[in-house]
């Protein structure tokens, strides 16, 4: 299935939010995820599926003015 | 005593984390500033990477309340989402909304930025609005749940300090209760203190502290530069006068001619 993860192309076999984390080895409680334009809560990516070109943006802590 | 949204604070100055020449200059900077709100953001996590991580407990060990921001956003729907993944990673309603309407001055888009802020207050976030010093977008603001205006006074990162001091002193006057904050366009402590004294409640500032040669000192001198202001204003400033008036007193004085 190919999924836009950040704005880049991947090839991935996975079924769920939490998957394509483990798969591309994101790890945090400092992680937050949307898909498609949605914020997907922390608590609901294992119940997340995801589908054929989805959008995923995993955003983290950054300085800011 | 400043309160924002129910949180009383000490300090009248909220401080940016962006562009420090190190982590070890950022925390000496908010330490030396007495800050008890720092302003931080979100951006991608590259895949495999653990960026995020290192700020997030920097952040965290300095015992601080976070304000994330929208900084980057130049729609509705990227702030309004980028708010809501700001609250999941920071735990806080806080945001400091931002949707930019101009690439090169960085201007708000007040339209935008009514329109977002609806939407998040309705979502029970608690929004610090970014905006100008226009008074009608400020009430079209407050009308959208806002209970805090953070206006620029000149560009972000211009350091050209307050450029229209009539504005801000409208602004001051027409909303006596709303805590106002200037936020963005700060070069010099001078600055703080100046719009201090117009009876704003606090600054924002980023780039003048963390461009400074010395960022610690510069927070520091900040800090005080601000409760000089603010001072000045509880202890009643005398207004300008167009002649001399003596200091010394001039009953009693010798005449020698």
């Amino acid at each position: 299935m190919k999924l836009i993860v950040n704005g880049e192309e991947h090839d991935l076999a996975v079924t769920t939010l939490a998957e394509l984390l483990a798969t591309l080895d994101f790890e945090g409680d400092w992680l937050a995820t949307a898909v498609n334009g949605e914020l997907v809560h922390r608590a609901d990516r294992s119940a997340h599926s995801l589908n054929d070109r989805d959008r995923i943006e995993i955003l983290s802590p950054m300085k800011g003015g | 005593m400043l309160t924002l949204y129910g949180q009383e604070l000490r300090s009248r100055l909220l401080l940016g984390t962006a562009r420090y020449p190190s982590p070890a200059s950022l925390e000496d900077a908010v330490r030396s500033s007495a800050t008890e709100v720092v302003t931080v953001s979100l951006r991608r996590e590259t895949a495999g990477g653990k960026q995020g991580g290192g700020f997030f407990e920097l952040i965290r060990a300095l015992g601080v309340r976070v304000l994330p921001n929208t900084a980057g956003c130049h729609s509705v729907s990227e702030a309004v989402l980028t708010a809501k993944m700001a609250r999941e990673v920071f735990d806080t309603n806080w945001i400091k909304l931002e949707v930019i309407g101009h690439q090169d001055t960085l201007q708000p888009d007040v339209f935008g930025l009514v329109e977002a802020a609806r939407i998040l207050s309705a979502e029970g976030f608690e929004v610090f609005p970014y905006t100008t010093d226009d008074l009608v977008v400020g009430e079209h603001l407050v009308e959208a749940g806002c209970r805090v205006l953070m206006p620029w006074c000149a560009p972000i990162g211009s350091a050209k300090g307050p450029q229209n001091i009539s504005a801000l002193r409208a602004m001051r006057a027409h909303f006596p209760d709303m805590p106002l904050i200037v936020d963005a366009g700060i070069g010099r402590p001078s600055h703080a203190t100046a719009v201090m004294e117009l009876g704003f409640d606090a600054v924002l500032l980023n780039t003048a502290v963390a461009g400074a040669a010395k960022p610690a000192l510069m927070a520091s001198a900040f800090a005080r530069a601000i409760d000089a202001g603010r001072d000045a204003l509880e202890a009643g400033m005398l207004e300008p006068r167009d002649f001399a008036v003596p200091s010394t007193p001039v009953i009693g004085k010798a005449v020698f001619a």
